[in-house]
């Protein structure tokens, strides 16, 4: 089967600036994802997530190596059917909160009692009824991210990127949230792919799982994780669950201490 | 509340204060007309219709000189914001516009635009181009970088982009310049005319301190400092709730 998203050789280096070296941020690396599978990727901060991302979706010109989505070439422009959610807000502050989630829909020339009604079930989903009319600077930083999520949902990408969208949330939102995630993602048949610092949140939602090392990040290590496709946060109390995050913490571990600057030796 | 009331307050007591002075011969009627006389001249104009027949070209010129203005600031902050190279070279000149006496150009203006409405709208717009270009600038340097990704996610040219998503987000930093270019708007005109021009409210106020004709000319100042005043406080309450809005207040 053909891969969805498909990086191949990809590296990046930013260019040296004023007195600074360049900085080699990423890769080189492979990557395939499916279509359709639920994918995180986790990795030690400042590894090269986002940049893995912007790369991905076409806003950043890779260093070396190519990227396609569904068979064609990304080049300097997102493919239409490919989403993304940003690390930090992106919400619109002069638009209200449905405003901003309809913002791509009323672009795409859809009428409006069409908009209105998508964007009224994505309020509901993400749990901002009472917030429709609302502008973004009223709301908490874990709301507005739910006002992002929702603007790029509401879209219906074939390929969704999210950035460690759950970061600002308290942890129960965050289990909720990535539950709702799950529910979306069974629904409407999409990939996902997730990036996350969080192993716990890899673990219980992923088909697969990939590692990254400290920067320029490369993929370490690849994880099945073997979950049904009806899963959700009552995982966390399988013993397989733990036994999985185990795993996951014991490769990941030395990149971590790397990413520190805290020296190999076992702790 | 509280505060709006105590400063009517304060103005309404400086009237009774200078309506006081003249009545009583502190002040003497000749240099200055008691509060009360300036109104009854105001609304006796305003009967007349005298009033409107001097104000019109002024509010036409002063109209034309915001939205040229606004329009031209905004043009010109958005090419400044694409260039920052064309930004670094002049937005030092930019900076110290307002100790700029534009006036001394008015003389050139009518020898360049002639005698008639085009020097006064001119010479109205000139501080308030620059006041929201950089008021637009300074907005845009707050723009967050993934609003600008996402943009380029929607698919959103440069275009589309400065009129979905730079000018909106701006818009309260540049309100903040557009305010000043309003009040800028009506010294320029107004100033302009007092100068030289065929008619106005500048030139008619000219007039009549010519002739010694108080009450027309205090009646006159009583309503460009009414209308100024108004235009303000309106653009004001729209700033703050702009600014309330993004929590910026
Ligand atoms: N525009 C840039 N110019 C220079 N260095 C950058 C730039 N963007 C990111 N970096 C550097 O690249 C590395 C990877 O950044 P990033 O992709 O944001 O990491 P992560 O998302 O994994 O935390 C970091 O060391 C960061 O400082
Ligand atoms: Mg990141």
């Amino acid at each position: 089967m053909e891969a969805h998203l498909r990086l191949e050789g990809v590296a990046k280096v930013f260019a040296a600036s004023g007195r600074s070296a360049p900085v080699p941020a990423l890769g080189p690396l492979d990557l395939e994802v499916r279509r359709g599978e639920f994918l995180s990727i986790v990795g030690p901060s400042g590894c090269g997530k986002s940049t893995l991302l912007d790369i991905a979706a076409g806003l950043l010109a890779p260093s070396a190596g190519r990227v396609s989505f569904e068979g064609r070439e990304v080049r300097g422009a997102t493919p239409p059917g490919l989403g993304v959610v940003f690390q930090q807000d992106a919400s619109y502050p002069w638009l209200t909160v449905s405003e901003n989630i309809g913002f791509g829909l009323r672009r795409r020339g859809l009428p409006a009692q069409a908009v209105a009604d998508r964007v009224e079930e994505a309020i509901r989903l993400m749990g901002l009824s009472a917030f429709a009319r609302a502008y973004p600077a009223q709301l908490s930083g874990g709301m507005r991210q739910r006002v992002c999520i929702a603007r790029t949902l509401v879209t219906e990408p074939r390929l969704v990127l999210l950035d460690e969208p759950f970061a600002a949330l308290d942890a129960q939102t965050r289990l909720l949230m990535g539950d709702e995630l799950l529910k979306l993602w069974r629904r409407a048949g999409a990939t996902i792919v997730l990036i996350t610092h969080s192993l716990e949140e890899a673990a219980l939602l992923s088909d697969r799982v990939l590692l990254m090392s400290a920067r320029p990040g490369r993929i370490i290590e690849t994880l099945a994780t073997g979950w049904p496709s009806e899963r959700s946060s009552d995982l966390l109390t399988d013993p397989r669950f733990a036994a999985l995050t185990q795993r996951l913490w014991t490769a990941l571990a030395p990149e971590a201490r790397r990413a520190l600057g805290l020296g190999s030796e076992a702790a | 509340m509280a505060l709006a009331a105590g400063r009517a307050g304060i103005v309404l007591a400086l009237l009774l204060a200078l309506e006081a002075a003249v009545r009583w011969g502190a002040v003497s009627r000749n240099a200055v007309a008691p509060p009360s006389d300036m109104v009854a001249a105001l609304l006796r104009l305003a009967g007349s219709g005298l009033l409107w027949r001097l104000a019109a070209p002024t509010f036409a010129a002063v109209a034309a000189a915001i939205a040229l203005a606004v329009v031209g600031g905004l043009v010109f902050g958005l090419l400044l914001a694409a260039s920052p190279r064309l930004r670094r070279a002049i937005e030092p000149l930019l900076l110290s516009y307002y100790a700029v006496p534009i006036f001394v150009f008015y003389p050139l203006l009518i020898v360049v635009l002639g005698l008639g409405p085009l020097p006064l709208v001119a010479i109205g717009a000139a501080f308030g181009v620059i006041s929201v270009a950089l008021s637009l600038l300074q907005g845009l340097d707050r723009l967050p970088t993934p609003i600008l990704k996402s943009a380029r996610l929607e698919g959103l040219g440069p275009w589309a982009t400065a009129w979905h998503i730079r000018l909106p987000f701006a818009a309260p930093f540049v309100l903040h310049g557009a305010k000043l270019a309003v009040a800028a708007a009506f010294i320029g005109v107004i100033g302009g005319e007092f100068i030289l021009a065929p008619n106005g409210l500048g030139r008619a106020i000219a007039n009549a301190y010519n002739d010694f004709d108080n009450p027309l000319l205090y009646g006159l100042l009583l309503f460009v400092i009414s209308v100024v005043t108004a235009v303000n406080l309106g653009l004001h309450a729209f700033e703050r709730r702009l600014r309330e809005q993004r929590g910026l207040a």
